[in-house]
């Protein structure tokens, strides 16, 4: 039976694990039962900084502790992150200082809670700004070791977590296998890549396993880090398959798939295919209904995949 | 915690008030210089925050020009990132950079940039230019401190129409809150914004109850009088139980007749006439 976890508490599992570290200090805003920055106030109040409902402070009081040498992590919902673009923009990546940021709660496969929770634009925004890394892992394994790496990089951070369980990938990876800015091939295939992250990376693994039935080999990836992409890796999956489809529980503009147009736009005409929400916001229902209204499930991803090898040369 | 007594040992000595209001002077003839030779940038709020930025480094400030990122000095965040011109003069005074580096104002690799930014300038802490983020910033600064056990202080410079964005406020909270005592606040309280007087843009009723009703320690000063500036400095010096501001009643562009209290130079430039007409008030000789 796979185990079920969701990447929040890979994320507060990793503030524990950096807590050894003084220069760790952890930001909220009133959601850190939510986001799992909890377990890290528990340990360690005096290293907390509760923001209130107040996002924009928020990230420059992380600002101004990473200038003096602190390293903050920094954690709402997704969507509340959004509010604080600004400071984001002109206030931590403007003088490149190094606060992490994590949004939580990110996509439609937040559920219930609806369009106003439902995040469908952040790895996009959060993509245009020089300096800043952008990640979305897909299991809490992956989020726990990413989150734990960002505490030795210099630069600023946003990393999509989501609200529900979904299947454990790395239980039993290899040490060195999740790096930043390192796609993880998690199967191989000639005839099709699909390239996901996030939730849909077990949904593209369950594609893989339909298209098998129609003999059709595909190549899945675990593109948890979106921002800096990893180039050579769609360059050999553009060379080894010769299609590529991608798969996110997020807007089609802008995110991982149109991080992957953008570079085969510059080095390639390999067909691409984008599985993503179609330029709407959600709707309140359950994860695995919101996954089907939004076109996400391993159906869609499948269709993707026909088409996309269709229009190969 | 404040009012540490190496703190006088700090800066070049110069407490006098004719040699502050003198230093001031220097700083105003930088400023319109600048902007001048610009032909572009902020000289109103720059001439009205000086006095206070001549006083807050030449007598508080716990800084080390010859070691720009000393790691426990003292913060200074120019929230009101566009007063810059103001901001350079105090540093070529203090000698963080020299009176020629003040010629590259708003000039192409100039680390004079158009708002300040700590990327390009030594001395500057934060980079700013969009209004409403330095006081988040410098509280960020002062948890640091109190985290470090250091005494080092945070000093945020505001504007007044600055704290109409509603962030401000979402700091001004959560300072009182954490009880930062380490946080100072000075505001520019010129009277005048981008497009008008702030009177006529935004209404902002009684400045002073908004910040005491926000848990802050609160004093009023006038801003161009170097004994009352220097009595707010030691209020905010004494005052440790939480974060404290000095509300500074200002002339924007004080110094020059024509940019006194003139929205029309928030964000312009002297012509050459008008030039030579400032530098002869400023004492600067033909």
């Amino acid at each position: 039976m796979t185990r079920m976890a969701a990447t929040r508490d890979g994320y507060g599992q990793a503030l524990l694990d950096l807590a050894g570290n003084p220069k760790v200090v952890v930001l909220e805003a009133d959601l850190g039962k939510s986001t799992k920055s909890l377990h890290f106030r528990k340990a360690h109040p005096e290293r907390t900084v509760s923001c209130g409902i107040g996002e924009q402070n928020m990230l420059l009081v992380g600002a101004g502790l990473a200038a003096s040498g602190y390293i903050p992590f920094a954690s709402t919902f997704a969507i509340f992150t959004e509010r604080a673009f600004e400071q984001m923009r002109n206030g931590v990546a403007r003088p490149n200082l190094a606060v992490h940021l994590c949004g939580s709660h990110g996509g439609t496969h937040t559920g219930t809670d609806g369009s106003s929770a439902q995040s469908i634009e952040d790895l996009a925004v959060y993509r245009t700004l020089p300096n800043v890394t952008v990640l979305h892992p897909a299991d809490d394994v992956s989020t726990r070791l990413l989150t734990v790496q960002l505490a030795s990089t210099t630069t600023p951070s946003y990393m999509r977590t989501a609200r529900n369980k979904t299947p454990v990938l790395y239980d039993d990876a290899p040490e060195g296998t999740i790096q930043i800015g390192k796609g993880i091939v998690l199967e191989d295939g000639n005839d099709v890549a699909l390239v996901a992250c996030g939730v849909m990376v077990s949904q593209a693994l369950e594609a893989r396993s339909l298209l098998a039935e129609q003999g059709i080999n595909a190549t899945v990836v675990d593109m948890h880090t979106i921002k800096p992409l990893d180039g050579e890796l769609v360059d050999s999956l553009s060379q080894r398959c010769g299609a590529i489809v991608t798969a996110e529980d997020h807007s089609i503009i802008g995110g991982l798939g149109g991080a992957v147009a953008e570079h085969l736009s510059a080095s390639g005409t390999t067909p691409l295919v984008r599985v993503g929400v179609k330029d709407r916001f959600g709707e309140s229902a359950q994860s695995d209904e919101m996954l089907e209204m939004m076109g996400l499930t391993p159906g869609d991803i499948v269709t993707a995949a026909l088409e996309a090898i269709a229009r190969k040369g | 915690m404040k009012g540490h007594p190496s703190r006088q040992s700090f800066g070049d000595g110069l407490t006098t008030i004719e040699e502050l209001e003198e230093t001031a002077r220097r700083c105003r003839v930088h400023i319109v210089n600048m902007v001048h030779r610009a032909q572009a940038g902020h000289p109103g709020g720059s001439l009205s925050e000086i006095d206070l930025l001549t006083a807050l480094y030449k007598t508080q400030l716990r800084v080390k020009p010859e070691e720009p990122d000393w790691s426990d000095r003292d913060r200074f965040v120019l929230s009101k990132g566009h007063a810059s011109p103001g901001m350079y003069a105090i540093l070529a005074e203090m000698g963080f950079i020299s009176v020629d580096d003040l010629a590259s104002y708003r000039v192409k690799g100039g680390i004079c940039q158009g708002h300040v930014d700590m990327k390009w300038c030594p001395g500057v802490d934060f980079s700013a230019g969009s209004l409403g983020m330095g006081l988040s910033f410098g509280m960020g600064a002062a948890i640091a401190a109190r985290m470090d056990k250091s005494e080092r202080q945070a000093y945020v410079m505001l504007g007044d129409g600055e704290i109409q964005e509603g962030s401000v406020w979402e700091a001004a909270m959560a300072a009182a809150h954490h009880e930062l005592g380490n946080l100072n606040v000075i505001l520019d309280r010129n009277r005048i914004q981008n497009d008008d007087f702030c009177e006529a843009q935004m209404r902002m009723f009684d400045i002073p109850a908004k910040w005491r009703a926000f848990g802050w320690n609160v004093m009023e000063i006038d801003g161009h009088d170097m004994s009352s500036i220097l009595e707010g400095l030691a209020f905010l010096a004494s005052n440790n139980d939480g974060p404290s501001i000095l509300i500074a009643n200002t002339v924007k562009g004080k110094g020059v007749s024509y940019m006194e209290d003139n929205p029309s130079f928030h964000g312009a430039a002297p012509n050459d006439e008008q030039y030579a007409l400032a530098m002869k008030e400023l004492g600067v000789a033909a």
